[in-house]
């Protein structure tokens, strides 16, 4: 590799970077909103299957759609199910965008569930509202995307993960730098706008099978856009508000209980008992399922068995053709018949992830980070609870806001010698003859993880953990590469190990327990809201560490009562409490 | 530090007589969200190159010959 400035430096208007479920959105959006705009989507695999919605989904989980919910009651829901520690304004803006959006995917071509007078047919899952739309065919999901992007004549390249984002003399976002995962190119883009649409960080913890690659995410999505934001200097939020789920044991996919709630499926224990009131997945939900998996009456089952043979039928249709459609094969080579027995379950590893609970780059209800020119959509955007339906509506904020911020804004000059150091930095693996494999690395941070800061989360443990991942930093001068394949997943390596100290440094600095499990500390067991009712936000200090300060809540433009605020307090089945 | 290999079972495996990669087809290649398949050029096959397997099925659902079957990973069966 030559050492002068002969990488391709490209030009454009918005850069949207991630193809799966919010980029395409995004970035047909910002056309849309000014079709003179130059707009690449950017994508590390191919757009055509990229994401966690690879094979499609079955279904909204958190439909806004009049005559079954409002906005407000909406709200409520979201803000109650995250223990208070919400911006409202961007849950509303959600909400009340949600309708629409689920009218263009229906103009698109994407098939919801609708009862004999064409209306949505919405099922109740949620503690409070009812806001689950299934998708029965929702496989072909990707393919409308892909119509769109050509039909819109977005510019999509493939195959390239953007490394680092590159700031001006005043912090606002200048460009991006970017690998080529086949052939180890760097490249340059000049942007006015990026939208980070790279999803959650799917691979921080280790799943239990201790596969690498058998997350419950998208194991692509490791956390890019967290890091990118991160070292651009915006903030972070509720990085200590981890994602865990409920999932069927070992294959660590949904199990999926949205989908069968309805049909009359339910979480039970062993002695086949509904042990909570609800499947929603929340934190308070979490901590009952970790009860009752490590009692007496535990593990924790997925039940079917007792429901008629053409439901099951039905439900096997749908989970075994959509999302995860390997589960059906699973099944089938462990002799788990719906029919006959209850099927295990189990707890995912940890990761980040605002699309199930409420850990992300945050954002104002125009989709904007704090550094100028920077967006976030999806998963990685702190908008807490926003699943598939939320990722659509703040790719099409981020989307517009983006086109209207390149009208205002020029170019800010690139500063060559940011460009340089990176280049060297993700170079570096390649260039060593030996030394330590990514693989190997990964392993090791990712089982430190599990060890020192899956909850129940204890002071010390998480101190030990920091110094481990301190010492996996100083062995990156190890860490070698042997084609661009492999210096892809060391730079995602990388990618882990900063979202590993941001979840170690957001989770020691909240000094007591929220959001049921995944911010449970032993040590500090109870809620304090005297201290702690506020957003924890992190970002990288002036000693390149995670530093945590406190955001103070805006105030709520819905109002709760205190029935309301104790719902999700009262999850489990009164019978079963011990 | 000298490195050694592992050998392991690879989730994804392929039909060698169904395959039409020795016709320009790299479908399956195009499609994997890990880009962990790759073209045997002497043998004009596809092939998993690295056991970095999601078992998403892409890969099998899009192959125009029915040539990809995916596995659950052994670790996890």
């Amino acid at each position: 590799m030559t050492t002068d400035n002969s990488e391709t430096i490209m030009q454009v208007d918005v850069l949207v970077i991630g193809g799966g479920t919010a980029g395409p959105m995004a970035a047909v959006k910002a056309k849309q909103a000014n079709p003179k705009l130059n707009v690449v989507l950017l994508e590390k695999a191919n757009v055509k299957r990229s994401g966690c919605i690879s094979m499609g989904m079955d279904g909204l989980n958190n439909a806004v759609i009049p005559g079954h919910a409002t906005p407000e009651q909406y709200v409520k829901e979201i803000t109650v199910a995250n223990d208070g520690i919400v911006n409202q304004k961007t849950v509303m803006a959600y909400a009340q965008k949600s309708f629409d959006m689920i009218n263009l995917l229906d103009s698109w071509g994407v098939k919801f569930e609708k009862d004999e007078t064409g209306d949505y047919n919405v099922k109740k899952v949620h503690h409070m509202g009812t806001y689950v739309l299934p998708m029965p065919e929702g496989h072909h999901m990707k393919r409308i995307l892909y119509r769109q992007l050509k039909k819109h004549r977005v510019k999509v390249i493939n195959r390239f993960m953007v490394t680092r984002l590159l700031t001006g003399k005043h912090g606002e976002l200048a460009g991006a730098v970017l690998l080529n995962s086949r052939t180890a190119e760097i490249a340059v883009i000049q942007a006015k706008a990026v939208i980070l649409c790279t999803g959650a960080a799917g691979r921080l913890g280790l799943p239990s099978s201790g596969y690498l690659f058998g997350t419950y995410e998208n194991p692509t999505n490791a956390g890019d856009g967290y890091a990118l934001a991160y070292h651009a200097g915006a903030e972070l939020s509720g990085l200590e508000c981890y994602q865990i789920n409920p999932l069927i044991k070992d294959y660590n996919g949904p199990a999926c209980a949205y989908v069968t709630g309805p049909f009359g499926g339910y979480t039970a224990n062993a002695e086949g008992q509904r042990f909570i009131e609800c499947d929603y997945w929340s934190g308070q939900m979490m901590l009952e399922f970790y009860r009752e998996l490590e009692s007496g009456r535990g593990p924790v089952f997925l039940k079917l068995d007792h429901l008629a043979e053409e439901t099951i039928d039905e439900i096997e249709v749908i989970l075994h053709s959509n999302e995860r459609p390997s589960r059906g094969r699973f099944h089938e080579r462990r002799g788990n018949n719906y029919r006959e027995r209850m099927v295990e379950m189990h707890i995912s590893e940890i990761g980040f992830c605002s699309g199930h609970s409420a850990s992300g780059v945050w954002v104002d209800e125009n989709a904007r980070t704090t550094v100028p020119g920077i967006y976030a959509a999806g998963d990685l955007a702190c908008v807490p609870h926003n699943y598939m339906l939320g990722a659509f509506v703040y790719g099409a904020i981020a989307g517009q806001d983006a086109a209207e911020y390149c009208a205002g804004h020029e170019f800010a000059e690139l500063d060559m010698q940011q460009i340089e150091m990176e280049k060297a930095r993700v170079l570096a693996p390649l260039q060593r003859q030996d030394g330590i494999t990514p693989y190997q690395m990964e392993y090791k941070l990712r089982r430190m993880v599990n060890d020192y800061l899956q909850p129940p989360k204890v002071t010390k443990k998480m101190e030990i953990g920091m110094e481990r991942f301190s010492e996996i930093r100083d062995d990156l001068q190890y860490l070698c590469a042997s084609d661009p394949h492999e210096l892809m997943r060391a730079t995602e390596m990388q990618f882990i190990l900063d979202c590993a100290e941001m979840a170690a440094a957001a989770s020691l600095y909240r000094t007591e327990s929220r959001w049921g499990l995944y911010h449970y500390r032993v040590d500090y067991p109870q809620t304090d809201d005297a201290n702690w009712y506020c957003h924890v936000q992190t970002i990288k200090g002036d000693t390149d560490q995670p530093e945590c300060f406190k955001r103070e809540i805006a105030p709520y433009i819905v109002e709760l009562n205190d029935e309301e605020k104790g719902a999700y307090s009262k999850l489990r089945v009164a019978s079963t409490s011990a | 530090m000298p490195l050694a290999y592992t050998p392991t079972n690879v989730p994804v495996t392929i039909n060698a007589d169904a395959c039409i990669a020795d016709k320009g087809c790299t479908v399956c290649v195009d499609v994997c969200p890990l880009d962990v398949l790759a073209i045997d050029m002497a043998k004009g096959t596809a092939y998993m190159k690295y056991d970095e397997c999601w078992y998403c099925m892409p890969c099998e659902a899009d192959c125009p010959t029915n040539a990809v079957t995916v596995s659950i990973p052994y670790l996890l069966r």
